[in-house]
C-alpha cells in the first residue's frame, strides 16, 4: 500500500473501527474521539502497510490503547468507579441439578472457524454484548478485547479481585446463554449461509 | 472427585488465571471423563476466539 493511499483506506475502515469502539465505550462522542485519534495516528505514523488487513490490525491495536486511555481517565470519575455488587456467582446455579450435574448439558457449538467467518454471527455476538449490563461489559471487554490482566482491571476500576472474578464469570455465562439462544439454538441458521 | 458445578467454575477461572496444581489436575481429569464439561470448555474457548476476531472484516 502506497503512503498516499493510507488516508483513503483508513477512512474506509472507519465504520469498522467505530463499531469496535462504540461497543466498548458505549458513548458515541468518546468512540468518535478514539477512532479519530487512531486514524490520525495512522496517517501521521509514516508506517507502510502490506495491505488493508495489515492496516486494520494496526489501527485496531492503536484504537485499543486509545480506549484503555479513555477508560483510565473516566475510571477516576466517581460516576462509574464502582462495579455494582448486584449479584454473585450463584446466579446460574439453576443450570445444575442438586447433585452438581448439568441439568441441561452444554451443546456442541460446531466448527468455530466456520462460525467466525460468518458475518451474521458477528452481528449476533455484538447484540449479545450490548445486552450485558454496562459495568459487566466493561470488565469483560477490558479483559477480552483490550487484553488486560485481571489484576490490572481490578486496579484500574478500584474493585476487589473477588468482585472481578464474579463479574467475569457472569459475563461469560450470560454471553454463552445469549449465543446459545440466538445463534446456536437456531442451527443450522448460521451454517446455511 | 469434583462435580460439574465445581468444574464449570474452574473452567471459567482458568480463562483468567493459572489454577493451583491440584485443582488443575482435578479439572483435567474431570474434563477427560465428562463430555458436558468438555463441551462447556470449548464454548468458553470459542467466546475468547469470537472476541479476538470481532469485528471481523469490513461490512
Amino acid at each position: 500500500m502506497e503512503r498516499e493511499d493510507i488516508p483513503g483506506e483508513a477512512a474506509r475502515l472507519r465504520p469498522t473501527l467505530l463499531r469496535f469502539a462504540r461497543l466498548q465505550l458505549r458513548n458515541e462522542a468518546a468512540a468518535e474521539d478514539a477512532v479519530q485519534e487512531a486514524l490520525l495516528a495512522a496517517v501521521t505514523s509514516g508506517e507502510s502497510f502490506a495491505g488493508k488487513a495489515a492496516l486494520q490490525t494496526w489501527l485496531i491495536a492503536i484504537l485499543r490503547n486509545k480506549i484503555v486511555d479513555h477508560i483510565r481517565r473516566s475510571a477516576r470519575e466517581p460516576s462509574i468507579q464502582a462495579v455494582d455488587d448486584d449479584g454473585d456467582d450463584t446466579d446460574f446455579d439453576a443450570l445444575f441439578a442438586a447433585d452438581g450435574h448439568w441439568a441441561d448439558a452444554p451443546a456442541s457449538w460446531g466448527n468455530p472457524q466456520r462460525t467466525l467467518e460468518n458475518k451474521r454471527f458477528h452481528d449476533v455476538f455484538e447484540a449479545c454484548m450490548e445486552l450485558l449490563p454496562e459495568k459487566i461489559a466493561r470488565v469483560f471487554m477490558m479483559r477480552e478485547f483490550l487484553g488486560l490482566e485481571t489484576e490490572e482491571i481490578c486496579k484500574e476500576l478500584s474493585i476487589s479481585t473477588t468482585n472481578c472474578w464474579v463479574v467475569l464469570y457472569r459475563a461469560r455465562m450470560r454471553l454463552r446463554e445469549c449465543l446459545q439462544i440466538n445463534w446456536f439454538g437456531n442451527e443450522p441458521g448460521g451454517a446455511t449461509v | 472427585m469434583m462435580n460439574c458445578h465445581e468444574a464449570h467454575k474452574l473452567v471459567i477461572q482458568a480463562q483468567d488465571t493459572r489454577l493451583p496444581f491440584v485443582r488443575r489436575i482435578g479439572l483435567r481429569f474431570h474434563l477427560l471423563i465428562c463430555k458436558a464439561c468438555a463441551a462447556f470448555e470449548r464454548q468458553m474457548a470459542f467466546l475468547r476466539a469470537a472476541c479476538r476476531s470481532f469485528p471481523g472484516g469490513e461490512d
